[in-house]
């Protein structure tokens, strides 16, 4: 009796065995970095708004403080959003006439809110809240990066659990003097690691690790 | 074992052996445990009865398994898909004190039989999302209810009237008032002869001016009131005593002995939240040096202050009266009639150690009539309470907090009478159903049809608005502008939270359109009323307090003390001669029916509520329903079971209910609910149980003799919780009395189980921070369900509908189960709430697949459900039955109003996902976020839970076991504390306090002749009573 098989069949057996180990250990290396990839966590995306307002100009050209808008940032989870006559206030004077502003003068005409598409938008299970991590001493950058270069918005870090347990885990890596939370430029003087160890003990920072810290 | 399904026919002797037999107290849920059934039996080996989930998917299994086998293949992928982008909305100008994020709190009033219970609602962006007491309030004390809890789902119900119809078609508010304004007119020659109003009870003092400034303007009109649970006797009571309508305020804190002759004060009536507050704080722990008060009830339907008693007799209704005479011949009142001296051997007994507990306590002793007692009694009570040296003391008087005090039931019936005569051209009904739940006898319905121009103001489109031209959305007291005033007369300014969802009017705006002033807000309307009350000179500072404060200082009703008659059956006592003439009845095969108000629905109004529908009654712990309660006895005469079917007949006028055998009921007699059987209202309400009102007249408007009943043949099936989550017959329930816990202030610890030792294979944990704990304190539970409802709004816990109640899927966070102790026929009654108990080796953690449930560095025991995936495992492993799982997407994701509903700080929860009470983390945590930014620890005391703020009683304390100094610290500490189930080496974090009650040794067993009660008798201590082991089904 003959052979079934040619004797290639040996090596094409081989390969393909261990070929579809890699492949699936390849497929799964592939998911895990797709879920970290800048196309689907959007990081460095900038965002499409109704009006291209420039964070760049506003904060690094004009001067304004984040708590000019943001107004909540120091005593509530949400840091807010200004309303449109916070807008108003100076571009009823300034620009006035600016087909840019069009959508900002109707809404404020109109009575009507300005839509604006989110940048940092966790997902409804996560509680996170602003007052608490500028209170002890995370600044905006930490989070939301150079924001003061940014024409458009995007997203500075990935927002997913891992990043936001890094620090969780180690805070003393990324803290500041609470006065400095709101400066877009502050480097640490001395040794970080050193200057947070001592940051956690002035400003008794936990480091919040259980699950209903975030999720309830 | 012989297959049993049902208790019932020759099964009853076989019950009460059974419970007779018990050696010390045995502590039981319901008849079929103590009968083993196998249905019951089934209940316990089944986790989740009825395990299989519905298969709602016609095209079913098959296409079920090649749908899992694609998603199963893509579950990897399923992550790796972009967030949708979402917007977010700014304001277009800044509300003032509005930070996004941050809840705002006003101070407003709920209402209920025109009464006032002060409440704070949290705001969320300016959507009302929680209510809870106002603290200044003296209704309130900072406690709600169960019916106050759940009035926020009524305000964004979906099915409430959104639009205004004229004869079923869409109109306008404004085309209304064009036509209101000519009918009112066309009144004005006969100075309103023909304008009737229809309101409810009043107590608003700026609808009160609006309503006598249009009775000047048309001095014929007439102004009538009716509300089916009206307080007549409570009035007619005080005209008898006093030949005046005067308010009784009764001080309960004050009162060492208090007799309720058949008055549930603990579960309904204005002041019920006060006086529970009053009661409880009397009551006390038991501790040394600390007097407890002593509760006897006289009553015949079981109700919540009956399960409180400490003894309690067991009555007809009917009944209640005589003994009332007979009490109050003992005490030395006159009024007594030789008629009912022959019926006191019901009673004999009880009378001579009542008189000198009652003599001995003079004034601290109340005797508290029940609302729904004829008027005698109640002149009876006031009298024997001046007698007993009350007056000033225990039991005062104000002048009426009413607008007009008057006989409900006559004025309506007067309102039909003129109907019926054609007198009648205009009618306003502004609020109520009267079509619904008008007494039969004046066939309100059809008379309705004689007026020319009708029109109705209410929340829903229901039976009323049906036979109206017009019908007008009125606005919830949460988006009105109003006033009302307290059982005090303390009057409260109701403030809107929210602007009329619907467009919908009050009644002040209708009034004030009759009036023609259309163009008036409630807001003007109520402010310019206390302008001209007001002497003060700054309105706008008067103003601002009064709204941010809840109440207006000053405005209780002035006290009186008016003098008592010498003889109280007076000529005016018609409706008391009424009822004397029907005791004499004799009762042969037929019965007394009872009507009450429902405890969750009350007289109907509340029927749309998904949330009270499915808040078990505190007695029967029956849901969706309202059967018709009887005594064992009386079923076992009738040849009845639960479920059984029954035609109802009284004065020729029948209905069908099914039956449920109620323990602790009284014989020969059957109570009825009223406010179901809804035909028109909403989605919830209409079909949900049996018109009792179809059955109900003005002269039997509480209780009526001659009933027929008549087994159908058929059944119905009831949904009832009381066997569900069973914890299988272990202590879990502990008692004493006063007087053994002073000999052994231990005995509750020494029912423990053994174990306990402390000694686990998994490591310990370390709490350096908080550790939170609980204690709830049995003596203190009134088991009225506010803690229910109230977790049900603070956790976006949904609805789940009766027939998955009937599978024991509902998804209450926190239980109230329900147990009753001794006799069959005459029970102690006992709650005990339970919730997760958080426990520090929990076993629950331990066998999740997922790490979904695990413990947090304070002790919680959390669950997070973006991590579950549905195994149930823990569920299975935990012997508390404190988790719930969501089978069927319980809640409403789509209802744009029910949206508005959610708090925000709660992940509503979807299909497939365990859930459980987190000791209401989010204020945990919201607590912590704001000390810590502050640089403090924590106060005791600073963190309530959403039961415990909730809890009228204070039963459940919370706070930090870490800290000596905590509240819920101290009630550890405390002797009657015990643990559930502490043998399983759980360490539950939520802990007891063991019931205490204070008998009278004069009527302790022997002294009472029905033979029921010698059952009752303790053997020594609090003997053990061994759960023997149980028979297995099949």
């Amino acid at each position: 009796m003959s052979q079934i098989f040619h004797p290639s069949t040996n090596t094409i057996s081989k390969v393909s065995i261990f070929g579809s180990v890699f492949l699936a250990g390849g497929l799964l290396w592939g998911v895990v970095n797709m879920n970290r990839s800048d196309y689907l966590t959007q990081v460095a995306v900038p965002r499409k708004q109704p009006v291209p307002f420039s964070h760049k100009h506003h904060v690094s050209g004009l001067g304004l403080d984040c708590r000019h808008c943001h107004t909540s940032v120091e005593e509530s989870a949400f840091a807010g959003l200004p309303a449109t006559k916070t807008c108003m206030t100076c571009h009823s004077q300034v620009w006035a006439d600016s087909p840019m502003l069009e959508p900002v003068r109707a809404s404020f005409q109109k009575d009507e809110p300005l839509e604006w598409t989110r940048v940092h938008d966790l997902p409804d299970f996560v509680y996170f809240n602003h007052s608490i991590h500028v209170k002890k001493g995370v600044g905006c950058v930490s989070c939301h990066g150079r924001v003061d270069q940014m024409p458009l918005v995007w997203k500075q870090q990935t927002l997913q659990m891992e990043w936001c347990l890094d620090c969780h885990r180690h805070p003393e890596g990324h803290l500041r003097p609470p006065e400095q939370v709101f400066n877009m430029t502050w480097q640490p003087e001395e040794d970080q690691s050193v200057l947070g160890a001592a940051l956690v003990l002035k400003n008794k920072v936990r480091n919040p690790t259980s699950c209903s810290d975030c999720h309830r | 074992m012989t297959r049993k399904d049902e208790v019932g026919g020759k099964d009853w002797a076989e019950l009460r052996a059974r419970l007779e037999s018990a050696r010390g107290p045995r502590y039981w849920r319901s008849l079929e445990e103590v009968a083993e059934t196998d249905a019951f039996q089934k209940l316990l080996e089944d986790e989740f009865p009825s395990q299989a989930s519905e298969w709602n998917d016609p095209l079913g299994r098959r296409r079920f398994l090649k749908l899992m086998g694609a998603s199963l293949a893509l579950a990897g992928v399923s992550s790796c898909t972009r967030q949708p982008a979402e917007t977010i909305v700014p304001f277009a100008r800044t509300v003032e004190a509005t930070i996004p994020g941050r809840p705002l709190y006003f101070a407003t009033a709920a209402s209920l039989g025109g009464f006032a219970t002060g409440v704070l609602v949290e705001s969320h962006m300016g959507r009302p999302t929680k209510i809870e007491g106002n603290p200044r309030h003296p209704a309130s004390l900072g406690a709600s209810d169960a019916i106050t809890q759940a009035s926020i789902l009524g305000l964004y119900d979906p099915d409430r009237s959104q639009v205004t119809t004229q004869a079923g078609q869409i109109s306008s508010w404004l085309s209304f008032v064009a036509v209101l304004r000519r009918e009112i007119e066309a009144q004005r020659l006969s100075r309103g002869a023909g304008l009737r109003i229809l309101t409810e009870t009043v107590t608003s003092p700026t609808l009160a001016a609006q309503l006598n400034g249009l009775l000047e303007d048309f001095p014929a009109a007439r102004w009538h009131q009716y509300e089916p649970t009206a307080r007549d006797s409570v009035f007619e009571g005080s005209q008898l005593a006093f030949g005046e309508v005067v308010n009784t305020v009764y001080h309960f804190d004050r009162a060492a002995v208090v007799v309720s002759l058949d008055g549930d004060f603990l579960g309904q009536g204005p002041a019920k939240l006060r006086y529970t507050r009053d009661f409880i704080e009397k009551r006390g722990s038991g501790a040394a040096g600390e007097a407890m008060n002593r509760l006897y009830v006289a009553e015949g339907a079981p109700s919540i202050t009956g399960a409180m008693a400490d003894h309690r007799l067991r009555l007809k209704v009917g009944e209640v009266e005589g003994f009332a005479r007979s009490l109050a011949q003992a005490l030395g009142v006159a009024g007594q009639t030789p008629e009912h001296e022959a019926a006191s051997g019901r009673w004999g007994s009880w009378i001579a150690p009542l008189v000198r507990d009652l003599q001995d306590h003079r004034g601290s002793a109340i005797i508290y009539p029940g609302d729904e007692q004829p008027p005698i009694v109640h002149a009876l009570a006031q009298a024997m309470n001046r007698a007993l040296g009350a007056e000033g003391r225990t039991v005062t008087w104000t002048e009426a907090v009413e607008a007009r005090p008057e006989n409900q039931f006559e004025s309506l019936a007067e309102l039909a009478r003129d109907m019926e005569a054609g007198q009648v051209e205009v009618l306003l009904i502004l609020g109520g159903n009267p079509v619904f739940d008008a007494p039969a006898e004046l066939g309100f319905a059809e008379q309705l049809n004689n007026i020319k121009f009708r029109a109705h103001l209410g929340l829903y489109e229901d039976e009323t608005s049906e036979l109206c031209h017009w019908h007008i959305p009125e606005a919830h007291y949460l988006e009105s502008w109003s006033d009302a005033r307290a059982y005090d007369g303390t009057a409260t300014i109701v403030q809107p939270l929210i602007a009329p969802l619907y467009g919908g009017k009050t009644a002040h705006e209708l009034l004030a359109a009759a009036a023609g002033a259309a163009e008036r807000s409630a807001h003007s309307l109520v402010r310019e009323f206390w302008r001209s009350k007001t002497s003060t000179e700054d309105f706008e500072l008067f103003w601002k307090k009064a709204l941010h404060e809840g109440v207006i200082e000053g405005t209780s009703s002035a006290a009186k003390s008016p003098t008592l008659r010498a003889r109280l059956d007076a000529p005016d006592g018609r409706a008391a001669r009424a009822q004397l003439s029907t005791l004499a009845k004799p009762a042969g095969r037929r019965l007394e029916v009872v009507f009450r108000p429902d405890a969750s629905v009350w007289d109907g109004r509340f029927a749309n509520n998904g949330w009270l529908q499915e808040t078990p009654n505190p007695i029967t712990k029956l849901t969706w329903d309202n059967p018709a309660l009887l005594s064992p006895a009386t079923a076992e005469r009738l040849g009845l079971a639960n479920e059984d079917v029954v035609e109802m007949a009284l004065d020729g006028r029948k209905l069908e209910a099914p039956v449920w055998v109620t323990p602790g009921h009284a014989d020969d007699s059957v109570t009825l609910h009223l406010g179901y059987g809804r035909t028109r209202g909403g989605r919830v309400a209409e079909g949900a149980g049996f018109n009792a009102y179809a059955i109900r007249t003005s002269t039997g408007r509480w209780s009526a003799r001659g009933l027929e009943v008549r087994k159908t043949g058929k059944r119905y099936r009831l949904a009832c919780t009381q066997d569900h989550h069973s914890m299988e017959g272990r202590h879990l329930v502990r008692a004493g009395t006063l007087a053994e816990f002073q000999q052994d202030p231990h005995f509750a610890q020494k029912l423990d189980h053994g174990g306990g030792d402390e000694l686990s294979l998994y490591p310990g944990h370390e709490y350096k921070g908080y550790a939170w704990g609980m204690a709830i304190d049995l003596n203190r539970c009134i088991g009225c369900n506010a803690c229910m409802v109230a977790c049900q709004a603070e956790n976006n816990v949904p609805v789940v509908g009766k027939q998955e109640v009937i599978r024991g899927r509902e998804m209450h966070w926190i239980r109230v189960d329900r147990y009753w102790e001794g006799s069959l026929d005459d029970p102690k009654t006992y709650y005990e709430p339970v919730a997760c108990m958080h426990c520090e080796s929990a076993p629950c953690e331990v066998v999740c697949p997922v790490g979904a449930t695990v413990h947090s560095a304070e002790g919680l025991n959390d669950m997070v459900y973006n991590r579950c995936i549905g195994t149930r495992y823990c569920s299975n492993n935990c012997p508390y039955k404190v988790r719930r799982f969501n089978f069927l997407h319980y809640s409403d994701y789509e209802t744009p109003s029910l949206k508005l509903l959610r708090n925000p700080d709660v992940t509503v929860r979807t299909r497939g996902v365990m859930e459980k009470c987190t000791y209401c983390v989010q204020r945990i945590n919201s607590a912590r976020i704001e000390t810590e930014k502050e640089g403090r620890k924590i106060h005791d005391g600073e963190i309530t839970t959403a039961c415990q703020s909730a809890c009228p009683a204070q039963a459940i304390v919370f706070g930090d076991i870490n800290d000596p100094g905590s509240r819920v610290a101290r009630s550890k500490a405390d002797p009657r504390h015990y643990g559930l189930l502490t043998e399983l080496n759980t360490r539950p974090r939520t802990s007891y306090l063991a019931r205490l009650t204070n008998p009278n040794p004069e009527l302790e067993p022997g002294a009472v002749e029905h033979p029921e009660h010698a059952q009752q008798s303790h053997g020594g201590p609090v003997a053990g009573f061994d759960p023997q082991p149980r028979k297995r089904a099949g």
